[in-house]
């Protein structure tokens, strides 16, 4: 019987906070608050100070296995995700071959259940992601996939879409929209503006997101299917996803950190660790992401985590893979977005644990196969999935410390505030202090 | 802001301040002289090392900078990437550190891609960098020979000499700029140069073929190409980048001819002291009529012959270039 005592914690629960203890016993949270005897042999954690809440859920993580192992593998990536707070990933699809089928997304699966952490699939929505052809939707939903998505580029055509979201919503399944007309992106690197037309740069321009954007909202009026928004960058994109959100259409969306801490002149030096897809965007879009964060209008954060082997992101930048790592920084990243020492502890665990939890099925009493249940309540008899923060923590970013295959973050040098301190996964101490336990 | 580009790199043109222009035409002007002489040669880069490394196929630039370096007594490494081993996908950064580490103290590069340049004086910071055009970004010694043949040509029909002359004969000189900007490099140097050194420049082209941002430029967009053409002392022309797929951005060849190309006709509404200058190589027939482009005021062949002494001052300065040294 293993069993894990944090102490004196700040217990974040969906909506209130209470300085209390928590008793973890045999893989589900035995007690909160006040929790009576605690074994002797219990694990003890001085949280103190800290936040305590239902360890992160990311529904945006590039594993890269099977194909591109040199850059993440499902191993590698989960590690990553439990020091950077996370309890559950969902894989996505765009691996090499995708994951387009059963037995691709069984093995996955299957290689997610020897990590420490939950690793839950999203399967593509078009076989071989090639946006002509539905994949098998239904099959692959028998394995307990719950999100759908070609993401890396978007269902380009409107008719597959519109014909996979009818599929789709007797399914219960949400399909995932990378939101980019590539017609309109047309083989750009970096945002579309004064500053790529003076790099030279050929530019993505934000029309080809919220094009998309306003395509998908008239198509889920249309179908009646659940459609959620992948790392949207711009204001207009918000704008319009909220406002079908007020409406009751059945859309979710995130935002990644790279978005809302990142402008679009990082990439003035060429360099392309700053290269992603959609690109980072001018300020103005920033402050729009960051003041959405802090007005609670945003569903989930995502990382869009991307490993690339560093090879590949020492090409020139148009030549270079679009993608950057996240998981190890994200936490730290939407605390400070949220207004760091002034942040909501219940805001930071909606968009990082509740909100995709919620949008991923990944629940207690949601319909799943294989995982725990994740963005409870921290009620007892939950399963134990925790992440405990520290709001007061000051540390500074470093690639080289990274636990990801990779090293292409961004946030090289920076100084963070408010660190991950302990990721308790299945009721197990599996990352403590930036280090895996 | 560049003041001057002494033993600094040369990556790009925005950002470098007149004085700084002007100290380079200076420095070529002095080494016209030398070209001019039986032995064309002087010491100034003896026991330098001078790798040239194209990416992209390129006759006349790359001829121009090695004729340079050669002309400085420096040692050329030539490696044409283009038509070498080294496959598309190999990381700018392995290339790179293989030919510094046979030792060399100058990279003149050209590559496909915008940044390029200024990727690789990161990765060799020791070495000084010379951008000989990247991608759609800069192609800064065009814009510096460009301004060089001009301020050659006015000073000799005023009588003076380039160097007397300073930046002066570029204030409020009419320069018209046509075609392809959006995909040109050419254009994005050529535009510094001309407005940092006091000129008064428009651009004509094809609405796709405008810089998206084009308001924020220095520049204003004429509506009358052909007024323009009698507006203008000074027309420069630009290739249509077809390898580019600038195709698309035009329904046709014949048509751009049409609308924008320096036609026989169009010609003829230019003043006879308008110069007329293209970067090359010309698409004859396209941009520029074969007649026109053999008019006597049509300076191409000029513009290649003062490449040269362009490309020894910018290696000169960025190579040997601390403050104290004295020309020559």
């Amino acid at each position: 019987m293993s069993s894990i005592f944090l102490r004196g914690g700040l217990i974040v629960g969906e909506s209130s906070t209470a300085v209390g203890d928590v008793l973890v016993v045999d893989g589900r949270i035995a007690g909160v608050g006040d929790v009576g005897e605690v074994p002797s042999d219990a694990l003890e954690i001085d949280a103190s100070g800290c936040w305590v809440g239902p360890g992160l859920v990311d529904l945006h993580t590039h594993l890269r296995e099977p194909g591109r192992e040199e850059a993440e593998t499902i191993e590698s990536g989960a590690l990553a995700g439990a020091v950077g707070g996370f309890t559950a990933l969902v894989a996505m699809p765009n691996t090499e071959p995708a994951l387009d089928n059963v037995a691709l997304v069984s093995y996955v699966l299957d290689r997610g259940e020897r990590t420490p952490i939950d690793v839950a699939v999203a399967g593509a929505i078009s076989v071989g992601r090639r946006g002509e052809m539905l994949a098998p939707l239904a099959e692959m939903a028998a394995l307990g996939v719950r999100l759908f998505t070609d993401d890396g580029i978007g269902v380009q055509n409107p008719a597959l879409m519109r014909r996979a979201l009818e599929y789709a919503k007797p399914l219960g399944v949400r399909l995932a929209q990378h939101c980019e007309d590539e017609l309109l992106a047309g083989g750009g690197s970096m945002n579309e503006g004064a500053l790529s037309s003076r790099l030279g740069l050929v530019g993505r321009p934000a029309l080809a997101e919220e094009l998309m954007v306003l395509r998908d909202i008239e198509l889920v009026r249309l179908t009646g299917g659940a459609v959620h928004f992948l790392h949207l960058s711009t204001r207009r994109s918000l704008d319009m996803v909220v406002a079908a959100r007020r409406e009751g259409l059945p859309v979710t969306f995130e935002v990644a950190p790279h978005h809302f801490t990142l402008d679009e002149t990082s990439c003035e030096q060429f360099d392309a660790l700053f290269k992603v897809h959609p690109p980072l965007r001018p300020r103005g879009d920033v402050d729009a992401l960051r003041d959405a964060l802090r007005a609670g209008l945003v569903d989930a954060v995502a990382t869009d985590h991307a490993p690339h082997a560093p090879e590949l992101k020492d090409l020139a930048f148009d030549e270079a893979p679009a993608g950057m790592l996240g998981l190890e920084h994200v936490a730290s990243l939407t605390f400070e977005a949220l207004g760091g020492p002034e942040a909501s502890a219940v805001a930071f665990y909606a968009l990082l644990s509740r909100g995709p939890a919620r949008i991923a099925h990944l629940r207690a009493g949601d319909q799943r196969v294989r995982h725990s249940a994740h963005g409870g309540s921290l009620s007892p008899g939950e399963d134990a999935n925790l992440m405990v923060f520290d709001p007061a923590a000051r540390w500074t970013a470093r690639s080289s410390a990274l636990h990801s295959r990779a090293t292409n973050s961004p946030y090289d040098g920076r100084e963070l505030v408010g660190k991950v301190r302990a990721t308790i996964a299945k009721g197990t101490l599996v990352a403590f202090d930036g280090e895996l336990a | 802001m560049t003041t001057s580009i002494r033993g600094d790199n040369l990556l790009s043109l925005d950002r470098v301040s007149k004085e700084a222009i002007v100290e380079i035409l200076d420095t070529a002007e002095s080494f016209v002289e030398v070209n001019r002489r039986s032995i064309k040669k002087v010491p100034a880069l003896k026991g330098r090392v001078v790798a040239s490394l194209f990416y992209e196929e390129s006759t006349r630039t790359r001829l121009s900078f090695e004729t340079a370096a050669k002309r400085l007594s420096a040692d050329v490494l030539s490696l044409a990437v283009a038509s070498s081993s080294v496959k598309k996908g190999e990381s700018l950064r392995d290339t790179i550190s293989t030919i510094d580490a046979l030792g060399i103290d100058a990279v003149v590069l050209r590559h496909q891609s915008s940044g390029a340049a200024l990727q690789v004086s990161r990765y060799v910071p020791h070495v000084r960098v010379i951008n000989a055009g990247d991608g759609l970004h800069q192609h800064p010694t065009q814009g510096l020979l460009d301004a060089f043949t001009v301020r050659q040509i006015l000073s000799e029909r005023a009588g003076t000499s380039g160097l007397e002359s300073g930046a002066e004969l570029f204030r409020g000189l009419r320069v018209l700029i046509v075609g392809d900007v959006r995909h040109s490099r050419v254009a994005r140097s050529d535009i510094a140069a001309y407005v940092t050194l006091g000129c008064d420049v428009r651009v004509a082209a094809p609405g796709t073929l405008l810089p998206v941002d084009i308001e924020n430029w220095p520049v204003s967009v004429v509506e009358d190409f052909d007024e323009a053409l009698e507006w203008a002392d000074v027309v420069g022309l630009l290739r249509l980048q077809r390898e580019r797929g600038s195709g698309s951005f035009v329904p046709s060849l014949g048509e751009f001819t049409q609308t924008f190309g320096l036609t026989s006709e169009r010609a003829a509404r230019l003043r006879p002291t308008t110069i007329i200058m293209h970067p090359g190589p010309m698409n004859r027939g396209v941009e520029i009529d074969s007649k026109v482009a053999d008019l006597p005021c049509a300076v191409i062949e000029r513009q290649v012959a003062n490449g040269v002494p362009i490309r020894m001052a910018v290696l000169y300065l960025t190579v040997a270039g601390s403050k104290e040294e004295v020309v020559l």
